[in-house]
């Protein structure tokens, strides 16, 4: 043993990865490794991967345990202060249910995608780095679970997160994006999680849920968000490790990567498009709005990015253009969704206040006053006829990213986007040029979608009445969904405040 | 194109699930009101091909729609119809397949005159 501790850092990496790896003597390469060549990948030289973390388990071990450590010591302590009353607003607590429905399970099926990657790319350094993104991912599925369990004692919505993930109609929106994703070959999903998501665009998941945090009085998911980090930074350095190395390895490996490039910034958009709800509506206390963000994460540092990989001969992604004019319009059409949409949703929904409408119409000079805020007052008009807006049929869906059809053409905020392709004599749907595009380089992928709306319509969803599809989801009527105002959740938050006003005095 | 898929026979062995026969006879309809997008997105329904168009207009947009201010001010007479984007003007006693809707059909309208609350679209 002592000859093991006294190797170095480098020499145990050596061990583990290329001293794990050996040349098969009885059975052909591509029958260990079956999903290495059918995407078109060329690989001239595997052992030109330099990794860029050398990486050891016994360190990795080490450090992930620290970091354990302290975050449930946090925890703890949040727990017995009853931290879930410092919290800026009882309203903050709809966007940590919105992240243990949607990112959570999201977490777990990055695990899964990893795990797979990490068995079937043939490379060992690239697998060993895709082993440990997968307990990552793991162990961020079940400490976000730890962490957000806490505000389970206390408020609706918490209670069947995964079973939920799997049934509800907007949260098939990330669902249906990592199947997408896991159901691709092992270099595609790395494109997808590990460059275009992680790489291109984590920032704008993480930074928004995590500041939001921070400044709503959530610390235990700030500290959640501290764990998390330095795994953050790692992924991100494979994400971009892994897509130049397929790039320099053969010109034919350009074509694909791009497409994949293409897509999966267009499919992560979409998804995120639930964060720009999230910090321009959901958030008591803001911290920039999703126009900012999409500026700095997205238009500054993707700009940087690009450019350094444009000598690789890739392009920034199709219709980046769109999205970043999209940035304008993305958070008042999501939140006009739910809002409609609150009988159905596993959250609850509000309408701005007026102190809100002026913080979005000085962020938003370009389209709140002229489209947004009238339709916010005429909702607000009806509410104080006792006449709540509620939308009474379901939505169309689109056929790739699944989220109702609701986004509006390029240029056009007055008219709805819509998009269709023909394929086998069946009709398809798309919100957007974006998804259009996807499906029409694989149609025999998405024309299997699991709409949830045809699925309801098809007696796949507990029944036909909503009350059925509600039970079917686990959903509490009248506890987990329908407006702020007058749920469980608010009038317990009120009595904690009205007990915290008497001890004061 | 070529399907990219390990399994070559991938494409023979997927599960098309709209197909029109898992709707129980229905087929499934996409209205959209133009200019009133208070109403999030075109919304959908699974109907028989033989309901009569008609009462697509006197039950279900009123059911879905009715609680627009604008509602109400619609001259029937007015509005434009298409069907997957041909300009056509319906025959309410006809059923929804003679007047061309199939499934998984977008049927789009404009109300002449009105533009969404206070003119916004909205």
């Amino acid at each position: 043993m002592n000859a093991i501790n006294k190797l170095g850092l480098k020499q145990r990496y050596a061990l583990l990865t290329n001293g794990l790896d050996w040349e098969p003597s009885y059975q052909p390469k591509s029958a260990i490794f079956p999903y290495a060549e059918f995407e078109g990948i060329k690989i001239r030289d595997w052992s030109k991967w330099e990794d860029p973390f050398r990486l050891t388990m016994d360190s990795y071990w080490k450090y992930q345990a620290e970091k354990e450590r302290k975050l449930y010591a946090v925890l703890d302590s949040f727990a017995q202060n009853n931290g879930q009353t410092g919290l800026s607003n009882a309203r903050y607590v709809n966007a940590a249910k919105l992240f243990l429905t949607g990112i959570t399970p999201a977490e777990y099926q990055a695990h899964r995608g990893f795990a797979h990657v990490g068995r079937h790319i043939p490379g060992v350094g690239p697998r060993i780095a895709a082993q440990m993104q997968s307990l990552d991912e793991l162990r961020h599925a079940q400490t976000q679970i730890h962490t957000l369990s806490h505000y389970n004692r206390f408020f609706d919505g918490f209670h069947e997160f995964s079973h939920m993930h799997d049934r509800v109609w907007y949260l098939s929106v990330p669902k249906s994006f990592f199947d997408d994703a896991r159901t691709a070959g092992p270099f595609e999903y790395f494109i997808a999680i590990g460059f275009a998501f992680e790489y291109v665009l984590t920032n704008l998941l993480f930074v928004p849920f995590m500041s939001g945090a921070a400044y709503n009085g959530d610390l235990a998911t700030v500290t959640f968000g501290f764990s998390a980090q330095s795994d953050e930074s790692r992924h991100m350095t494979l994400g971009i490790e892994v897509i130049k190395f397929l790039l320099e390895q053969h010109p034919d490996n350009l074509p694909i990567v791009q497409k994949w490039v293409d897509k999966w910034f267009w499919r992560g958009h979409r998804v995120l498009g639930l964060v720009a709800m999230m910090m321009d509506y959901m958030l008591p206390k803001k911290i920039m709005s999703w126009r900012e963000a999409w500026d700095i994460y997205f238009t500054q540092a993707g700009g940087a990015l690009f450019a350094d990989l444009a000598r690789y001969g890739l392009r920034p992604p199709k219709y980046a253009d769109v999205a970043t004019a999209e940035a304008e319009h993305l958070s008042h059409q999501n939140w006009s969704v739910f809002y409609q949409y609150t009988q159905a949703a596993a959250f609850h929904t509000w309408l701005p206040t007026p102190g809100e409408m002026d913080w979005l119409s000085e962020k938003y000079p370009n389209s709140f006053d002229q489209h947004y805020r009238p339709r916010f007052e005429m909702w607000a008009e009806m509410e104080r006829d006792g006449k709540r807006f509620y939308n009474n049929a379901l939505p169309q869906l689109c056929t790739v990213c699944q989220i109702p059809m609701a986004y509006t053409e390029p240029g056009d905020p007055t008219t709805i986007c819509f998009r269709h392709s023909e394929h086998k004599g069946d009709r398809y749907h798309f919100c957007s040029d974006g998804c259009k595009d996807i499906f029409d380089g694989e149609p025999e992928k998405y024309s299997q979608s699991w709409l949830p709306v045809h699925q309801i319509f098809q007696g796949n969803c507990g029944g036909a009445s909503m009350e059925e599809v509600l039970a079917w989801y686990r959903l509490n009527p009248g506890a987990d969904n329908m407006d702020q105002a007058g749920s469980p959740d608010q009038a317990m938050w009120d009595q904690w405040m009205r007990m915290r006003d008497r001890v004061a005095g | 194109m070529a399907v990219v898929a390990l399994d070559e026979h991938y494409a023979d062995k997927i599960e098309i699930r709209d197909r029109v026969e898992n709707f129980h006879g229905n087929i499934v309809v996409y209205l959209h009101w133009e200019e009133h997008l208070s109403f999030c997105s075109a919304v959908a329904f699974p109907f028989p091909p033989a309901m009569p168009f008609g009462a697509l207009v006197k039950d279900i947009l009123p059911a879905t729609y009715g609680a627009h201010p604008d509602f109400a001010a619609i001259d029937w007479d007015a509005v434009r119809w298409t069907v997957d984007g041909r300009e056509t003007a319906p025959d309410p006693a006809r059923s929804l397949a003679e007047n061309g809707v199939g499934h998984k059909s977008l049927l789009r309208f404009r109300t002449p005159g009105l533009h969404g609350y206070r003119g916004t679209r909205s």
